[in-house]
């Protein structure tokens, strides 16, 4: 399954997980300890520049992420110009701006495999309390996988409809949706304890 | 174990799966993400302890940088935008809704599953992002509440659909409706 890992390669891109998310995690406190007009929108064109540095397309891939926003950034326009409160607006929807653009970098940069070892890291002190993190892992690598089956089970489920049906695919296809997910666990875990089980 | 794992691993792929399918035109014409029916039907299906927990690896995936999202969005940017509250919820409302489940053994499996999946999946799930949405845009909470309350009815006839659904898993596969194994 395709993540949302950026293809060009950055110099980011070989820097190590866990210090770019301790960085995200700092910058997120300073963005919102900060109330200034002027340097929310010199974080923002900093942040412009991060994206423009490897080049356009990774800018516009950048910049197709956060299009996502402008409802938000457009409602609270509206609210305030309502409320006339215009330097407070500027300031929440330019932190909002530069928080998620920020994140989606760090996203961007940083290859899923590498996250995973983080979340590992993360997890090891489980083991005090009696859950193991290769089950985590496990459980993962099953979603990962069975992400794609199941919504192409699901594609042909609406194809099955429209082949009877004039009707819009309606909700009526997710119960054998679920019928099927379940149907895959039971034979997944068959198969694990067929192997020895976990 | 490897059944609870399985189940677990594969609801979210469900929830995941939900999202992916374009345009599920649910009722009254309205096209509406079956996502968050899927985080329901953890509830209803798998109980408290398990839904939970598939819902948690759903949003753990879903942060780690996989499209999973309706819309195809993912990554840490979750976390900095206004519906933040209603990702981070999804365990929560799938935990909720399993744990009112099973306060209702006696009841029919259809009726009870809907009741829980009005609270856990409307109640609970609006609480957090109505949360999140004064925290991101800092507003308070009628302005916040006012901004949500259009989707409500969408979510009513998706907790009645929850319901209706977990009947039919009920007769379709009896075993494996955790919430109503003792």
């Amino acid at each position: 399954m395709i993540s949302l890992t950026s293809p060009v390669e950055t110099a980011a891109h070989r820097w190590p997980a866990g210090a770019k998310l301790g960085f995200l995690c700092g910058a997120t406190v300073v963005l919102f300890a900060v109330q200034g007009m002027l340097l929310q929108a010199v974080f923002l064109f900093v942040l412009l520049g991060l994206y423009a540095a490897p080049g356009r397309q990774f800018l516009r891939v950048g910049m197709q992420r956060l299009w996502v926003l402008w409802p938000f950034v457009g409602l609270i326009a509206v609210w305030h110009l309502i409320t006339w409160d215009i330097a407070v607006g500027v300031v929440i929807g330019l932190r909002m701006i530069t928080a998620v653009g920020l994140a989606n970098l760090v996203t961007m940069t940083t290859r899923l495999e590498d996250m995973m070892n983080v979340v590992r890291w993360l997890c090891a002190p489980l083991t005090w309390v009696g859950v193991k993190p290769e089950r985590i892992a496990l459980a993962m690598a099953l979603v990962i996988r069975f992400t794609p089956v199941l919504s192409g089970k699901g594609k042909m489920l609406t194809l099955a409809w429209r082949a009877r049906s004039a009707k819009r695919v309606g909700w009526r296809i997710v119960l054998p949706f679920a019928v099927l997910a379940i149907d895959d666990a039971e034979q997944i875990a068959e198969a694990l304890r067929a192997r020895g089980g976990l | 174990m490897e059944r609870s794992l399985t189940l677990i691993a594969l609801f979210a792929a469900l929830i995941a799966a939900l999202g992916l399918i374009p345009k599920l035109t649910l009722a009254f014409g309205v096209p509406i993400t079956a996502q968050s029916l899927g985080v329901m039907l953890c509830g209803t299906v798998l109980g408290a302890r398990r839904g939970g927990l598939a819902a948690l690896l759903f949003v753990a995936l879903v942060l780690l940088g996989l499209p999973l999202l309706a819309g195809g969005r993912g990554g840490l940017g979750i976390l900095a935008t206004p519906s933040v509250g209603f990702v981070i919820g999804f365990p929560i409302a799938a935990f909720f809704t399993g744990f009112c489940m099973e306060q209702m053994p006696r009841m029919q499996v259809g009726w009870a599953a809907g009741i829980s999946a009005a609270l856990g999946g409307i109640l609970v799930l609006y609480f957090f992002g109505i949360f999140g949405l004064m925290m991101m845009l800092q507003k308070g909470p009628v302005e916040a509440a006012a901004l949500v309350v259009a989707f409500v009815p969408g979510d009513i006839i998706k907790a009645i659909l929850a319901g209706v659904i977990t009947a039919g898993l009920a007769r379709a596969r009896p075993a494996s409706v955790l919430s109503r194994l003792q």
